[in-house]
């Protein structure tokens, strides 16, 4: 269907079109035009990122999922010496680059309304974001991955720097800080692979030929280490982690959504895309150390969960546990282990953007995150509270709902490696339930007793527009998961066959 | 297509009066989820004797669920006998807890809620029973959870009911993370998690032995026993039993179906379905012998001196459970099966009749607030008896006439007699003996609170007297065919459950469905009947009277008698009220250690240690050094995207140029 169509270039650099767009007619309009535009801004953003969600479905539609080949393939040539524009996905990448683009369109519609200021930027920045986390995922050069990977930040810097909370230039310092050092670090590592495909042969950033590298073992350790310390900051990992809850806390609704429905992917996925591959005897040897950050995570991070007071801390820090569920998985290095990681990335997309939206539309109502402010609000937002209830049971990992299947299957790819592992885990299903439960009795249920809170609203039709298609797809992810594991089973085969020649089993 | 029936009824009716409740009116709601219960409750009855009588077995797959490199797990429908008879408790029990609810529920504003819980919890549970491998009974096995807790918090304003519904979900949580490992395991082991293939393959796995949490054990003991940790959670066993009594907060019907008939028996069903790794796991098996008569001991003690109507029955339940496990462990699965079926029909019995005794006294459920209403709501009165009959086991030993008890509970009882007959079977010795003088206590507290409940002087606020009302017809319909449950049940069934013509009728549902059941190991010797000595037959009807004697003694004859016992043996009644304490040894220790790691980590670990030396650190140093935070943090995007696109391109043109050069 799209021989001789650079789709997948179409795909991510549409938004990056319109938000040119947008800049451009608001620059060349006269003042009263301004307005305008500013008005319609939304509009633009919105069938833009409906164009590239729709595309993006066509593109899943017509993916191979019997070959592990990447498809759609382009290049062109770039800057030389091997290093080339190349696009490609595979069964790994192609559901993020769906996600990618069936959150954006939602947090257009949801930043419609509730920002006040500066409509037309903050739409230009959630274009050129979309760009960007859909480039990192299609890329199949280093440099190109590099780029995108990096450049991912500057926005959501800008959305959470322009747009966020009264303490927002200490939570942007936090996340650069972090950020920082494992980027330098892996910069270093990718100069140092690039130099070391020229001594076997051609040098290339080609990352497939990369992956077919036989680097040293003692090499593999310190390339592992430096590409670690930046994807662990990513995912986050204990105890990189506490940039997280900051940077939640003081982004605006639409930014805690991308964040953690994105933003949180990109670490576990460059461990699948360039840690298990390319290093695979160091792979192993940390895996132990990996499991037990993981289980740390797991377990430190939910109870402090549950100690918060403030609605987007709490669920910023169970992302932190959900993730670690995501490393452990993709550590185990096998079938279970790795599909259920990257369900769980997927999964995790869609219940913790639909947790900060809901947090979001009482925010909106209310503006405080304040666990205590709150409480019986079910009596007036009984729609509400039906949602919240079904993301709420998502994020403990129910059973039927999209949540469990990343949370059993990570498990069983634990257990196989070291019971321990699962052991641990495993009591974050306990944990879990208990800060998830806490969270809504104290939100939904109980009287009503802030005076403040009398008539509130409940959902509006913009919000069920919002809500409606994360609710379908929590459920059916849940009940049909063979949605995703069938996509990403090649591939995921492929990669584990390949990690099992190299080490030799 | 009957048994898709029987499953989805359920789910359609919870679905429409759920999402749709408030567009058609409770009535619609009720009908159509009310409707749609009797309707499988009437084809699991036919279902029930076209598997059980007519041996036919049927496995329908409706389509992929699960399926990862070999973990796969199917949305099917597998019905046994096992599971008709759990579908016809389940539909039964609900029907008629639906019925009932029409005049119970009546004056609450949300009803089409309730009645979407109602039915959603009983596609839930007959998920749970219907399934054909381990993933499938998860999710039947947490969506009760799900129901319950929802059920439980049904009054969400009273903060008791959030905080009994999350103790329940929390607790049952832990329980679910043995059974979840115990299926890892099952997968580790057997590379399948189908019911058919692992039970067709215990034979083989007998002897493997698995490294786990630094020790080593046998396979088929660590499954057993992890499973059993999910069944201890679902069934309120001792240590997991505390979010039982808790769970009282719910509406009484609720208290009937979920927490008395159906939800708690799933852990005696865990049991029961995977009997050939019980078989295959000695001192596991040993272990639920103990555990199980123990708790029905500790449970009965507690019942004894309990004050809140719902709260006796309650503690009836946990130790009822007791007897069924026990009973499991022996490998008398057949016998556990039988006191799940009979006790169905008479607990349910007796927390109706409880509801439409709270329903007459304006909801007050305190006994010491009771008394002498046996005039005002005669049915109950006689109905309440009927169960409380039927629970204590009243019967003529030696012959077949008796209430439902008589023939379930005697069973157990001689199960464990015949088991510990030889003497090397310690754990039965001890729970022929639990048992027994679990079935007095039995006796004591149900008599007991018949006694308080409907005898004596009325003690209560005399207003609340003066509206009391027997229940409307719709609760008395229900209560009045339970009755009839709680009498025939027994009598009726006793020679297929139980009895001559048991083989035939289990059909090999305790065997992995090889038709070989009822073996000499099992079913003949340890549920069969047998020529027991005169005072075992005997033994638990003097226990009974016994019990009977006593409460009379205490609580009509000399009701005086009561102040004085409680005040002499004060510690030990306190000990006994306040449920040996056991709620605030948990307080004291994994609910404050919880909080206080939570603070921990947050307070300390996070914000003084990680950030102090991270970030925060590396900001004082910074302002140490001369620079202004604040002039910093002003030009960070900027530089920070200056460094790296800057530092990209020269480094990469740099070594681009080395490499091509």
């Amino acid at each position: 269907m799209f021989t001789g169509i650079p789709i997948l270039s179409l795909i991510t650099f549409i938004p990056l079109f319109g938000a040119l767009a947008l800049i451009g007619m608001s620059r060349l309009s006269k003042a009263e035009g301004k307005e305008q535009i500013e008005k319609n801004a939304p509009r633009v953003a919105l069938v833009t990122t409906l164009a590239v969600f729709a595309l993006s479905l066509l593109l899943v539609l017509n993916f191979d999922t019997t070959t592990s080949q990447h498809q759609f393939y382009e290049e062109m040539e770039w800057l030389g010496g091997g290093i080339k524009y190349r696009m490609g996905v595979d069964g790994i990448s192609i559901l993020f680059i769906l996600l990618t683009a069936f959150l954006t369109p939602l947090c257009i519609v949801a930043s419609a309304k509730s920002v006040k200021t500066r409509i037309l930027e903050y739409m230009v920045a959630f274009l050129v974001l979309e760009t960007l986390m859909i480039g990192v995922f299609c890329a199949l050069d280093m440099v190109l991955f590099y780029l995108f990977f990096e450049a991912v930040l500057l926005p959501m810097f800008i959305i959470i720097g322009v747009w966020g909370g009264k303490d927002r230039v200490y939570a942007a310092y936090k996340f650069f800080l972090y950020t920082l050092l494992g980027s330098v670090l892996m910069l270093a590592a990718m100069l140092w692979l690039y130099h070391y495909s020229g001594t076997v042969g051609a040098p290339t950033t080609d990352i497939r030929e990369l992956a077919k590298l036989d680097i040293p073992t003692g090499a593999q350790t310190w390339l592992w280490l430096a590409f670690f310390a930046s994807f662990a900051v990513k995912m986050p990992m204990w105890p990189v982690h506490t940039w997280l809850p900051d940077a939640h806390v003081q982004a605006p609704t639409a930014g805690s959504v991308i964040l953690a429905g994105i933003l949180l992917k990109l670490g576990g996925y460059g461990l699948i895309r360039f840690s298990i591959p390319m290093f695979p005897d160091a792979s192993l040897y940390f895996a132990p150390f990996v499991f037990w950050l993981s289980i740390i995570g797991i377990i430190y991070t939910s109870l402090v969960a549950y100690r918060q007071e403030d609605m987007k801390k709490l669920i910023a820090y169970s992302s932190v546990a959900h993730m670690g569920f995501v490393t452990m998985g993709i550590f185990a290095v096998n079938m279970q282990g790795m599909q259920g990681a990257i369900f769980q990335m997927i999964s995790h997309g869609i219940v913790s953007g639909a947790l900060f939206f809901a947090v979001g539309v009482i925010y909106d109502r209310m503006h405080t995150r304040e666990i205590a402010f709150y409480g019986g609000i079910v009596k007036y937002m009984p729609m509400y509270a039906a949602v919240f209830m079904l993301f709420t049971m998502a994020n403990v990992g129910l059973p039927g709902t999209s949540g469990f299947v990343g949370e059993i299957l990570t498990m069983v790819g634990a257990y196989q490696v070291n019971p321990w592992i699962a052991v641990g885990a495993a009591s974050g299903m306990v944990l879990s339930a208990v800060y998830a439960l806490h969270l809504y009795r104290e939100v939904i249920f109980g009287e009503v007793k802030n005076d403040k809170l009398e008539g509130i609203k409940d959902l509006t039709g913009r919000e069920i527009f919002i809500m409606a298609p994360l609710v379908v797809m929590t459920i059916l992810l849940g009940i049909y998961p063979s949605l995703v594991t069938d996509i990403t089973a090649v591939s995921v085969e492929a990669l584990l066959a390949d990690f099992n020649a190299k080490i030799g089993n | 297509m009957l048994f898709k029936i029987i499953l989805f009824g359920p789910l359609i009716g919870a679905l429409i009066a759920g999402l749709f409740g408030r567009r058609i009116g409770h009535k619609v709601s009720q009908i159509v989820t009310t409707g749609f219960l009797i309707l499988s409750a009437l084809l699991s009855w036919y279902a029930f004797v076209k598997v059980g009588f007519g041996h036919e077995t049927f496995e329908i797959n409706l389509f992929r669920w699960i399926d990862v490199g070999g973990f796969s797990a199917n949305w099917a429908l597998r019905i046994d006998t096992l599971t008709a008879v759990m579908l016809v408790v389940v539909n039964s029990v609900s029907a008629l807890v639906h019925i009932y609810s029409w005049g119970y529920m009546k004056d609450d504003p949300g009803k089409s809620r309730f009645f979407s819980y109602l039915s959603y919890f009983t596609f839930a549970m007959l998920v749970l029973v219907t399934s054909n491998n381990f993933i499938q009974l998860f999710f039947g096995w947490e969506g009760v959870g799900v129901a319950s807790y929802l059920l439980i918090g049904f009054w969400y304003k009273k903060p008791s009911a959030n905080a009994a519904a999350i103790k329940a979900f929390v607790t049952n949580r832990v329980g679910d993370v043995g059974l979840a490992l115990g299926i890892f395991t099952i997968y580790l082991v057997f590379g399948s998690v189908s019911f058919d293939t692992v039970f067709a393959h215990v034979g083989d796995k007998k002897d493997l032995v698995l490294p786990f949490l630094g020790m080593e054990f046998s396979a088929m003991e660590l499954i057993a026993g992890l499973l059993f940790i999910g069944a201890m959670g679902k069934s309120a066993q001792f240590v997991l039993h505390v979010w039982l009594p808790d769970a009282m907060e719910g509406p009484t019907p609720v208290s009937a179906l979920i927490h008395a008939a159906t939800m708690v028996t799933a852990g005696v069903f865990l049991v029961c379905r995977a009997a050939p790794i019980y078989d295959a796991a000695p001192v596991v098996a040993g272990f639920i012998t103990v555990l199980g008569a123990f708790t029905a001991f500790f449970a009965a003690t507690i019942g004894l001196v309990q004050n809140d109507i719902k709260r006796v029955i309650a503690y009836s339940t946990c130790s009822q459970l007791g007897y069924m496990f026990f009973a499991a462990g022996l490998g008398a699965y057949n016998a556990a099966m039988f006191h799940l079926f009979t006790h169905a029909f008479f607990k349910a019995l007796l927390f109706l009749c409880a509801g439409s005794v709270i329903h007459a006294l304006h909801h007050e459920q305190d006994m010491r607030k009771m008394g002498g209403t046996f005039q005002l709501i005669p049915l109950t009165y006689i109905l309440m008896i009927v169960g409380t009959l039927a629970l204590t086991g009243v019967g003529i030993p030696g012959t077949s006439i008796g209430f439902a008890g008589f023939f379930s509970k005697d069973a157990i009882i001689e199960a464990a007699y015949a088991a510990g007959a030889g003497g090397h079977n310690a754990p039965a010795v001890f729970a022929f003996w639990a048992g027994l003088i679990a079935a007095g206590m039995t006796s004591f507290y149900s008599w007991r609170l018949i006694f308080m409940t409907f005898h004596g002087r009325y003690r209560g606020d005399p207003e609340n007297l003066k509206h009391a009302h027997e229940a409307p017809n719709s609760m008395l319909i229900p209560l009045v065919l339970l009755g009839v449950g709680a009498v025939l049940a027994g009598g009726l069934l006793y020679s297929k459950f139980m009895g001559a013509d048991m083989a035939a009728f289990w059909n090999g549902a305790f065997s992995g469905g090889e038709a070989h059941v009822a073996d000499t190991a099992h079913g003949e010797s340890a549920g069969g009947h047998h020529d027991f000595p005169t005072w075992v037959l005997w033994a638990p009807f003097v226990v009974t009277l016994s019990g009977f004697v006593l409460a009379y003694m205490m609580y009509i004859w000399r009701d005086g008698v009561v102040k004085r016992v409680n005040g002499k043996g004060g510690m030990l009644y306190n000990f006994l009220l306040n449920k040996w304490y056991i709620d605030e040894l948990y307080e004291a220790t994994i609910l404050r250690a919880t909080r206080w790691l939570g603070d921990v980590f947050w307070k300390i670990g996070d914000v003084k240690i990680i950030d102090g030396l991270g970030p925060n650190g590396f900001a004082a140093m910074a302002m140490v050094g001369g620079r202004k935070l604040s002039k910093f943090q002003s030009g960070y995007i900027f530089q920070y995207a200056l460094i790296m696109l800057v530092g990209v391109a020269v480094l990469v043109g740099y070594v681009a140029m080395k490499a091509g050069g």
